[in-house]
C-alpha cells in the first residue's frame, strides 16, 4: 500500500505544475495589456504603471510564472483589484461556504442514491424503480439552475417554507436550525442529478451482486433478508459506488458555482463570478486555484480509497 | 500490384453491416418509441430554428414597454413578453439557433480535436503519446464547469469565447475513448497484416482504423451535444456567454429570474426549451448507443 501512496503522489507533481500554468495563463489568454483590461479605459497612466509593477507583467512570462509560482507556493495570491484586500483571506473564507453547500450535497446525495439504488435493486421493474429510472433521465437533462429556479419558486416562495436564499438569516440568524433551513433548497438542487446517478449505478451493481452465489447460499442458511441484502451484498458492491461518490464529490464541487449564483448563497462560485465581471483576474486565479486544488485533493483521496478497498489496484 | 486486406470499407462487409444497422433501426423504434419521438421532436426544433427567419414571428429584439410581461395566450404574443415586452415566442425561436447551433459546434469542435489527439495518442508512442494524455490528465484535474468559466475569464465574456471555453474543456473525453479504442486495435491481425503488406501508417488510420472509430465516437456525440448546450446555457446564465441584446435560452432564464415571481412563464419558458431539447438529445443518443454498441444489443 505505501509503495501505491508514494507512486500517486508522485503523479500529482506534473498534474499540479499543469493546473498551475493554466491559472497562470488566465491571466494572458486575452489579447493585449492585462493591466489595461483590468483597470478599463478611463485609468491613468500612474495607475496602469503601478498595476504592471505589481503584477510583474513587464517581465518575460516565464519569469512572471515562476515568480507567481514562488508566490502562491508561500501562500501569497495577491491583492484583489476590486476589493482591495488579500485574496486568500476572501476565498478561504468564502471556501467554507462552498465546503458546506457541497458536503451537504454529497450526504444527500450518497444517502438518497444508495437508498434509491437498493431499493430499486430488490424491485427491480417496480414503480420505484421505473420511476428512479426516469428520474436519472431528467436529471441528466434538467439545467441545474433552472430546477433551482423552480424550486425556490415553489417552496420559498409560494408555498413559503423555506427562505429563498442567502446562508442565514439577516435578523436572529446564525443557528444550525437557521443553517440548515437555508441549506435545503441548493443542497438538494446540487445533489439532485448525483442522486440519480448513484442511484442507477448502485441499482447495477447490486443487481450483479445479488445474482452472486454466496448470497443464494447466505439465504440457504436462512441469513436474514436485511442482512443478506446489506452485509452481503451491499458491502460487495460498495467498491464501484465508491468511485462514483468520488467523482460526483468533484462534479458537486464545480457546480456549486452555479447554485450558489442562482439562491445568492456566499461561497468561492459567486465570488469568482463577480471577479470575471470586475475583471479582477488575481481575484478569479485564487478562486480557481483553490477549487482546482480541492477537487484534486478529492480525486487523490478517492483513488486512496479505492485500493484499499480493492487490493487489487495496488498491484497493478 | 495493389494489396488488399479485408477491412471495415469492403463492399461485402458493408452491405453485411448495411442490412444489419436497417433491422437495428427498424428494432430499435419498435422498441424504444420514446427516442423516435424525441427524434422527431428534434428534427422539428432543428427545421423552426433553421427557417426562423421565414416564419410568421415577431421581431425578437422590438421593445413594447407598455405590453411588458404579459401572460402566455395574450392576443398577438402566444407565449407572452418578457420584460422589455419583446415577444417570448419569437425571442424563444431566435434562441434556439443560438443554443442549438452553440451545442453543435462546441460538441464538433470537442471532437475532432479529441479524436485527432486520441488516435496520436493512441497510435504512436513515446514522447507523442506521454505529451497528450498529460495534457488530458491536467484538463481533466479541474471541474468542466469551472474550468470553462477560468477560460472564459481570461478570454473575457462573450458567445464565442464561452463556445471556445467548452470545446476546450470538452476534448479530453473522446480522447480518452479514443486512445482506448485505438489502442486495443493497434494489435490487431487486421492491422498487423496490412502493415505486414507494406502499407503506410496514414493508410492504415484511415482505412483501418478510423471506420471502427466511427460508433462509438457518434454515439458519444450525440449524448455530447445535450451537454454542451447545458454548459453554453450555464455560462450564459452567469453572465458570460450571449450578451444582451442577443437571447439563447440561458441568458433569457437569466434576465427574467428578477420577475419569476409575478410572472414565471419568463423564466419557465426557456428552462423547459432547454429541459426538453436536452432530453431528446439523450434519448435519441442512448437509442444510438443500443443500436451502434453490440455489447448492449438484446440477445
Amino acid at each position: 500500500m505505501r509503495r501505491y501512496v508514494v507512486r500517486r503522489l508522485l503523479l500529482l507533481v506534473p498534474v499540479l505544475l499543469g493546473v498551475s500554468v493554466i491559472i497562470f495563463m488566465v491571466l494572458h489568454l486575452a489579447p493585449g495589456d492585462p493591466a489595461e483590461i483590468m483597470l478599463g479605459s478611463q485609468a491613468t497612466q500612474a495607475d496602469l504603471e503601478r498595476l504592471r509593477a505589481e503584477l510583474g507583467l513587464t517581465e518575460p512570462l516565464y519569469v512572471q510564472y515562476v515568480h507567481w509560482l514562488g508566490l502562491v507556493a508561500r501562500g501569497d495570491l495577491g491583492r484583489s483589484i476590486w476589493m482591495k484586500r488579500p485574496v486568500l483571506a476572501e476565498v478561504l473564507g468564502r471556501f467554507k461556504a462552498t465546503l458546506v453547500l457541497t458536503g451537504a450535497a454529497l450526504v444527500l446525495s450518497t444517502v438518497g442514491g444508495l437508498a434509491l439504488g437498493i431499493v430499486s435493486a430488490i424491485r427491480p421493474n417496480s414503480p420505484l424503480d421505473r420511476l428512479s429510472a426516469m428520474a436519472s433521465l431528467f436529471g441528466a437533462s434538467m439545467p441545474v439552475f433552472w430546477l433551482g429556479i423552480v424550486l425556490m419558486v415553489i417552496f420559498a416562495l409560494w408555498l413559503g417554507w423555506l427562505p429563498a436564499s442567502g446562508m442565514f438569516a439577516p435578523y436572529g440568524g446564525g443557528t444550525v436550525m437557521d443553517l440548515l433551513a437555508h441549506l435545503a433548497l441548493p443542497a438538494f438542487t446540487l445533489a439532485a442529478a448525483s442522486i440519480t446517478i448513484i442511484a442507477r449505478l448502485t441499482r447495477s451493481t447490486m443487481l450483479e451482486t445479488l445474482g452472486q452465489d454466496y448470497i443464494r447460499t447466505a439465504r440457504a442458511k436462512g441469513v436474514v433478508e436485511r442482512a443478506v441484502v446489506l452485509r452481503h451484498g451491499l458491502k460487495n458492491a460498495l467498491i464501484p459506488i465508491v468511485t462514483v461518490v468520488g467523482v460526483q464529490a468533484g462534479y458537486l464541487l464545480g457546480g456549486a458555482v452555479l447554485t450558489e449564483t442562482v439562491f445568492a448563497w456566499p461561497g468561492v462560485g459567486t465570488l469568482m463570478v463577480q471577479g470575471i465581471l470586475a475583471r479582477d483576474f488575481p481575484l478569479v486565479q485564487g478562486c480557481v486555484l483553490v477549487v482546482a486544488l480541492s477537487f484534486v485533493v478529492i480525486n487523490l483521496i478517492v483513488d486512496l480509497l479505492y485500493a484499499w478497498l480493492d487490493p487489487r489496484i495496488r498491484y497493478e | 500490384m495493389s494489396v488488399r486486406v479485408a477491412g471495415v470499407g469492403d463492399p461485402l462487409v458493408r452491405a453485411a453491416e448495411g442490412s444489419r444497422l436497417r433491422r437495428g433501426i427498424g428494432r430499435v423504434a419498435r422498441r424504444d418509441r420514446f427516442a423516435l419521438v424525441a427524434a422527431l421532436v428534434l428534427l422539428a426544433a432543428v427545421l423552426v430554428a433553421l427557417l426562423a427567419p421565414w416564419l410568421p414571428l415577431l421581431d425578437p429584439d422590438t421593445v413594447d414597454t407598455p405590453n411588458r410581461l404579459r401572460p402566455p395566450l395574450t392576443p398577438g404574443h402566444r407565449l407572452g413578453t418578457d420584460e422589455f415586452g419583446r415577444d417570448l415566442l419569437a425571442r424563444l425561436v431566435w434562441g434556439a439557433r443560438v443554443s442549438l447551433l452553440a451545442g453543435v459546434a462546441t460538441a464538433a469542435a470537442a471532437m475532432v480535436i479529441g479524436v485527432m489527439l486520441g488516435i496520436l495518442g493512441g497510435f504512436y508512442t513515446g514522447w507523442v503519446e506521454t505529451v497528450v494524455m498529460r495534457l488530458t490528465d491536467i484538463l481533466m484535474a479541474f471541474p468542466y464547469i469551472l474550468l470553462a468559466i477560468a477560460i472564459v475569464a481570461g478570454l473575457g465574456p462573450g458567445l464565442r469565447n464561452a463556445m471556445i471555453a467548452i470545446a476546450i474543456v470538452g476534448f479530453p473525453i473522446y480522447t480518452r475513448l479514443v486512445r482506448g479504442v485505438v489502442l486495443s486495435l493497434r494489435e490487431r491481425e487486421f492491422v498487423e497484416a496490412a502493415r505486414a503488406l507494406g502499407a503506410t501508417d496514414p493508410l492504415i488510420l484511415g482505412r483501418h482504423i478510423l471506420p471502427h472509430l466511427l460508433s462509438p465516437v457518434i454515439v458519444a456525440f450525440s449524448l455530447d451535444v445535450g451537454a454542451k448546450i447545458l454548459a453554453t446555457a450555464g455560462l450564459s446564465f452567469l453572465g458570460l456567454g450571449t450578451q444582451p441584446p442577443t437571447a439563447d435560452w440561458g441568458s433569457m432564464l437569466a434576465t427574467g429570474r428578477q420577475f419569476v415571481v409575478l410572472s414565471p412563464h419568463v423564466v419557465l419558458l426557456p428552462g423547459l426549451a432547454i429541459f426538453v431539447i436536452v432530453l431528446a438529445l439523450n434519448l435519441v443518443g442512448d437509442a444510438l448507443r443500443d443500436l451502434l454498441d453490440p455489447r448492449t444489443h438484446p440477445r
